[in-house]
C-alpha cells in the first residue's frame, strides 16, 4: 500500500481530521446513549404506570421511530427543531441562532435512542420479581430509596445485553449525520478519500476504527455486565 | 360477538379523543401544507418506491441464502470454515453499513476501471450503474446480521432428533434438508420480521451512492421546490405503510407452519 502515509498526523497527511472526526462522533454517541438512557427511563415508566393517555402516547412513539428509517427522522428533526428554535426566538424578538451540529446530532440520535431504550427497560423493570417490591413496600421504604437499592440493581442484569447494543446501534449511527453534512468520522473520511483519490486506504482505516470501538465496547459492556450479575446465582432458572 | 368486544375494549373514550386531534392534525396538514408538487412528481414516487421494495426483497433473499451457511459453518463447521464466518459477521456488525456501502462503490468504482479486461468485458455497462454495488452491500450487510441469528437458530434444534435421524442412517445432507434447516427457519421466522424492517431501514443510504430510490426521490423534490417537510412527512409515512406490511406478511407466514404443541 503506497497509500499509506497518507494517514500520518500531520499534514499532507489525514490522521488529524480522522481523529477529530472521531472525536466528534464519540461525543454524539455517548450524549445520545445517554440522553437514550433518560427518554428511556421516562417511557418506560411512562408505559408502565402512566395513564391511558401517555400509555398511547408513548406506544405511537416507540411505535413510529422504530419503523421509520433514521436517516428521515434525522432531516425531520434537523430542520424541524432548527426551525422551531429559531421560531421561537423570533417570537421573543431574539435573533435567529445556528444550532450546532453536535447539540442536533444528540437531540435527533437521542430520540432515537430513547424508542428503543423504551423498550428495553421496560422489559427489564417487568422481571424485576414483585415480591421484592412489595416487601420493600411492606418494610415503609421510601420510593427513591427503593429505586435505588431494590429495583434498580436487579433489573440492571437483566438490561444490559439489551443496552450494550443500543450503545453500538449509536456508535454506528453516528455515521448517518455525514449525510447531512456534519463532520464525524464517516464524513472525514470521504473528504479525506475523494480528496486524495485513495477510497480504500481511508474507507479501510475508518472501518478499523469502528471495529476498534465496537470491539473494546463489546469487552467493557461483558465486564460490567459480570459485575451487575455478580449476586446472582449461577445458572439462575435451571 | 368476540369482535364487538375487541372493538369495544380498543376504542375507549380517551382513545376516541385522541383519534379525533389525529384526524384533526391530518387535515391540518393536507390544506395547511404545500402538495402542489405532487402530481408532477408521483410518477417519479412511484417509480422510487418500487425500487425500494425490489431492493429490500431481493437483498434480502439473497442476504439470507447467505446466510444459512454462514450460520451453519459457525454452529457447525470445522474452525477453518467458522473462524472466517465468524469474522465476517463481526466485520459487518461493528461498522456502520454507509461505510460499506461508500467502500464499495468509491474503492471498488475506482479500481474496476484501471483493469481493462474488466472494462472490456460484457459485464462492464452494468458493473458502471450503482445499483449493483447498493444490492450488493445491503446483502452482505444482511448477511451479516443474519448469520448471527442463524447460528443461534441451528443451535436450539434439539440435538436428539439430529441423532435419531442419523442412527436411521439418513444421509447428512437430507438431515440438513429435512430436519435441521426447517426447524431453524421456523425459529427464526418472529425475528426476521423485525430484522426485514430493519433492512427496509436501511435502504435509503443507497441514495446516498445516486440510487434513486423513494428516499431520493423525496431529496429532489426538495431541492427543486425548496419544499421541506411535505416529500419528508410523506416519505414517513410510505415507510410506516412498509413496516407495517412486512409485519404482516410474516405473521401470515408464521401461522400458516405448523403449530407446535406445548405441553400444557
Amino acid at each position: 500500500m503506497e497509500t499509506l502515509h497518507l494517514l500520518a498526523y500531520s499534514p499532507p497527511g489525514w490522521g488529524a481530521t480522522l481523529l477529530a472526526g472521531l472525536w466528534n462522533s464519540l461525543l454524539i454517541a455517548v450524549g445520545a446513549f445517554g440522553l437514550g438512557l433518560i427518554l428511556g427511563t421516562l417511557g418506560a415508566w411512562g408505559k408502565l404506570h402512566g395513564g391511558p393517555v401517555t400509555r398511547d402516547l408513548l406506544a405511537m412513539y416507540t411505535t413510529i421511530v422504530r419503523a421509520v428509517p433514521e436517516l428521515i427522522l434525522i432531516l425531520i428533526l434537523y430542520f424541524g427543531v432548527t426551525d422551531l428554535v429559531n421560531q421561537i426566538l423570533i417570537a421573543l424578538g431574539h435573533e435567529r441562532i445556528q444550532i450546532s451540529g453536535v447539540a442536533a446530532g444528540i437531540a435527533v440520535l437521542g430520540v432515537v435512542q430513547g424508542a428503543y431504550a423504551t423498550e428495553v427497560l421496560r422489559g427489564a423493570l417487568l422481571a424485576v420479581p414483585q415480591g421484592q417490591v412489595e416487601a420493600a413496600k411492606a418494610m415503609g421504604m421510601p420510593p427513591f430509596l427503593m429505586a435505588r437499592r431494590i429495583i434498580f440493581p436487579s433489573m440492571l442484569g437483566l438490561a444490559m445485553p439489551g443496552l450494550a447494543n443500543l450503545w453500538l446501534i449509536a456508535t454506528k449511527d453516528t455515521a448517518l449525520l455525514a449525510v447531512v453534512g456534519f463532520s464525524e468520522l464517516t464524513f472525514a473520511t470521504r473528504q479525506a478519500a475523494s480528496t486524495t483519490k485513495a477510497f480504500f486506504t481511508f474507507f479501510m482505516a475508518a472501518g478499523v476504527i469502528y471495529l476498534i470501538i465496537t470491539l473494546l465496547s463489546g469487552w467493557a459492556f461483558a465486564r460490567i455486565e459480570r459485575w451487575a450479575r455478580r449476586g446472582e446465582p449461577r445458572n439462575a432458572g435451571g | 360477538m368476540r369482535g364487538a368486544d375487541v372493538m369495544r375494549g380498543w376504542l375507549q373514550p380517551h382513545r376516541i379523543v385522541l383519534i379525533l386531534i389525529g384526524l384533526g392534525l391530518v387535515y391540518v396538514c393536507v390544506t395547511q401544507m404545500r402538495w402542489d408538487w405532487l402530481p408532477k412528481y408521483a410518477p417519479m414516487m412511484a417509480e422510487g418506491l418500487w425500487r425500494t421494495i425490489w431492493l429490500l426483497i431481493l437483498s434480502s433473499i439473497l442476504g439470507m441464502a447467505l446466510a444459512i451457511p454462514l450460520g451453519l459453518a459457525q454452529a457447525a463447521g470445522p474452525w477453518y470454515l467458522a473462524k472466517p464466518a465468524q469474522v465476517f459477521c463481526t466485520v459487518i456488525r461493528g461498522t456502520p453499513l454507509l461505510l460499506q456501502i461508500w467502500l464499495l462503490y468509491y474503492g471498488l468504482g475506482s479500481l474496476f476501471p484501471q483493469y481493462p479486461w474488466i472494462r472490456e468485458s460484457d459485464l462492464w455497462p452494468i458493473l458502471r450503474q450503482a445499483w449493483p454495488y447498493a444490492l450488493l452491500a445491503l446483502t452482505l450487510s444482511f448477511a451479516g446480521y443474519e448469520g448471527e441469528v442463524m447460528r443461534g437458530a441451528f443451535r436450539s434444534v434439539p440435538r436428539g432428533q439430529l441423532e435419531a435421524a442419523r442412527a436411521m442412517g439418513m444421509p447428512r445432507h437430507l438431515i440438513l434438508w429435512r430436519i435441521w434447516l426447517p426447524q431453524a427457519v421456523r425459529a427464526v421466522l418472529p425475528t426476521l420480521g423485525g430484522e426485514t424492517v430493519l433492512q427496509m431501514k436501511a435502504t435509503p443510504l443507497v441514495a446516498t451512492i445516486t440510487v434513486v430510490e423513494i428516499y431520493a426521490v423525496a431529496s429532489r423534490v426538495r431541492q427543486d421546490t425548496f419544499i421541506v417537510y411535505e416529500p419528508l412527512l410523506l416519505l414517513a409515512l410510505a415507510y410506516l405503510a412498509l413496516a407495517g406490511l412486512i409485519v404482516l406478511a410474516f405473521r401470515w407466514f408464521e401461522n400458516r407452519g405448523p403449530v407446535r404443541h406445548r405441553p400444557s
